[in-house]
């Protein structure tokens, strides 16, 4: 079993559009969507929800009213600034290290847990799919990400599966770390523009560091060919695989706004059919490693 | 006044919307990139930065001369970064420490029955401050590898002077970045694109500025590529739509290279004042 990652440094380059014809395209695999703060990969596979579970992280300090002594100690300490002059908790700043609740002479404060999200085991018309969702302004985005990867593994393994596709979570930080680490590669998806560059040479630098082969896919390359010149050039002097340049094609907006993938909406469009000839090369590559 | 732009999700726009909004006020402007993780608004701007300055968070460091293995640090420690391996026969004690995880609460220098640790400074980004023309410009970078963006976003926003008009790219996501870039904002402008991706995305947003109190508007992106959807969800929650920036392939080309906007095309300029004018007006 393999598997892969497409990233993407920052949302909206495509990662989700890819994701969703590489579901379409593989075989016997189980797909995991991992942008648990924006997920869109739902509205491409429309999975029919089979296991709900809250997912419960971190904690958040409460204080007794009753058994306060307003003695002022849990406010000098607390480094987040998340309790306020009327010992009142800011439960969005209070990222639950318990300080407060250790060095509370009159025992007036506990630690709750927090139900930060829910994640999901459903069916989808390519298989099974995984995913989660953050509550609004939760944290720990990072460790849902994890839970996500480690369900979607354990069905894999389960159901036999040749791959796990998962779609990952935007920027360098902790969500991303925990959606590329261990896999068998990432590819990053970029846009032909400076900022293109720039995002995807720091989550590229980000994959390195965890020890992760990364491979490259630009997309809307013909908006900026000389751009795209720029990205090749830089793929080649890192040496990094360039899998794919998938021009700007309307069909991929019309294949979303109808929920398909674009391989089902239209298979041989520009798009269609550069991404399917970048997962053939892909599936070859992973499978040649085995 | 500050207004935030944010937008669920990156890649909509946000930061066009944000950068050329700025360029179009241009008077007693301050511009601030939040988007530690990936800043980009400085490619747009072009800031001649003036300032670099580190950011650290306090972690600690142990003395295991004055350390008993008590394992006191390891029980205050709710991020588990800190294991003790207790001496025993013919072997020294051993008390490891994860940087990483660690989030800088100072519980374990303070409950440090043997006064064994103390906290050190450990670089996670850094600060550059400098300007654009007028515009007072800040962004950060949180190094690569480190997971924790706030603590540099909190850094960016020590220098908001309330008397500019500031202005603040936000990061994608509805997590901690932005809960804490958005904090203390007047006015959220949210960049979405009239497609059901972008509007999933609007819709978490808009759940994300509920529960912070912070008023807001919609700029739409791309307004011609997609569908109806996001100005029918938009109409059925009163949500003002501010603006509609059309899709235009050289809109797309300016992007590309790095040209803003109202440097490119200086036509827009006057619907930037507007959408400016109409969200102080809305402000007050």
């Amino acid at each position: 079993m393999k598997q892969i990652v497409i990233i993407s440094g920052k949302g909206g380059t495509g990662k989700t559009v890819i994701t969703g014809a590489f579901a379409a395209l593989a075989e016997n695999k189980v797909m995991a969507d991992c942008d648990v703060d924006a997920a869109d990969l739902h509205l491409l596979l429309k999975p029919d929800i089979k296991e709900r579970n809250e997912f419960r992280s971190g904690k958040t300090a409460v204080i007794d009213a009753e058994k306060c002594v307003k003695c002022g100690k849990c406010v000098k300490l607390c480094r987040f600034n998340a309790i306020a002059e009327n010992f009142v908790v800011d439960p969005v700043s209070c990222e639950g290290c318990a300080f407060c609740s250790f060095a509370c002479p009159a025992g007036a404060i506990r630690m709750e847990e927090n139900i930060s999200g829910e994640w999901f085991i459903s069916e989808t018309r390519f298989g099974p799919m995984v995913h989660a969702r953050l509550g609004i302004a939760e944290e720990n985005s990072g460790k849902l990400v994890s839970l996500v990867r480690q369900q979607a593994k354990e069905l894999a393994e389960k159901n036999n599966s040749d791959w796990v596709i998962v779609d990952g979570a935007p920027g360098i930080g902790c969500p991303v770390i925990a959606s590329i680490s261990g896999v068998d590669c990432a590819i990053v998806v970029t846009e032909p523009t400076l900022s293109g560059l720039h995002d995807a040479d720091r989550v590229i630098k980000a994959a390195k560091y965890f020890g992760v082969t990364v491979k490259l896919i630009v997309n809307k390359y013909d908006l900026n060919t000389d751009m795209t010149g720029k990205i090749e050039e830089y793929c080649k002097s890192g040496g990094i695989g360039l899998v794919g340049k998938i021009p700007f094609d309307e069909s991929v907006v019309k294949a979303m706004v109808k929920g398909k993938t674009i391989i089902e909406h239209s298979e041989n469009s520009p798009a269609g059919k550069e991404i399917a000839a970048a997962w053939n090369f892909m599936r070859k590559k992973l499978e040649e490693k085995i | 006044m500050i207004i935030s732009v944010a937008s669920g999700k990156g890649g909509t726009g946000k930061t066009t919307v944000a950068v050329n909004l700025a360029l179009s006020i241009n008077d007693n402007v301050q511009f601030l990139d939040c988007d530690a993780e990936e800043p980009n608004a400085h490619i747009f701007l072009k800031p001649e930065i003036k300032k670099t300055a580190k950011v650290f968070i306090p972690v600690p460091k142990i003395d295991e001369a004055k350390c008993a293995y008590c394992g006191r640090c390891r029980e205050v420690c709710v991020y588990n970064a800190i294991a003790v391996i207790p001496p025993s026969a013919g072997r020294k004690g051993k008390t490891l420490f994860f940087p990483n995880l660690c989030h800088g609460c100072g519980s374990c220098s303070y409950f440090c029955p043997e006064g064994a640790i103390k906290e050190v400074n450990r670089e996670i980004g850094e600060i550059e401050t400098g300007y654009a023309g007028s515009i007072e410009f800040a962004h950060g970078r949180l190094n690569i590898g480190e997971a924790m963006a706030p603590p540099v976003i909190r850094e960016i926003k020590k220098h908001i002077k309330t008397e500019c008009t500031v202005i603040i790219d936000a990061p994608p996501g509805t997590s901690c970045p932005v809960v804490e870039t958005l904090k203390r904002s007047d006015y959220c402008v949210l960049v979405t694109e009239p497609t059901p991706f972008g509007l999933n995305d609007l819709m978490l947003a808009v759940e994300v500025l509920r529960k912070l109190k912070i008023p807001f508007g919609v700029v739409i992106n791309r307004a011609d590529l997609g569908d109806e959807k996001t100005d029918l969800y938009c109409d059925k929650e009163n949500i003002p739509i501010l603006m509609r920036i059309p899709f235009k392939k050289e809109i797309a080309m300016a992007y590309s290279k790095g040209e803003p906007i109202v440097m490119a095309f200086p036509e827009y300029k006057k619907e930037f004042i507007k959408l400016y004018e109409d969200i102080a007006g809305q402000v007050q």
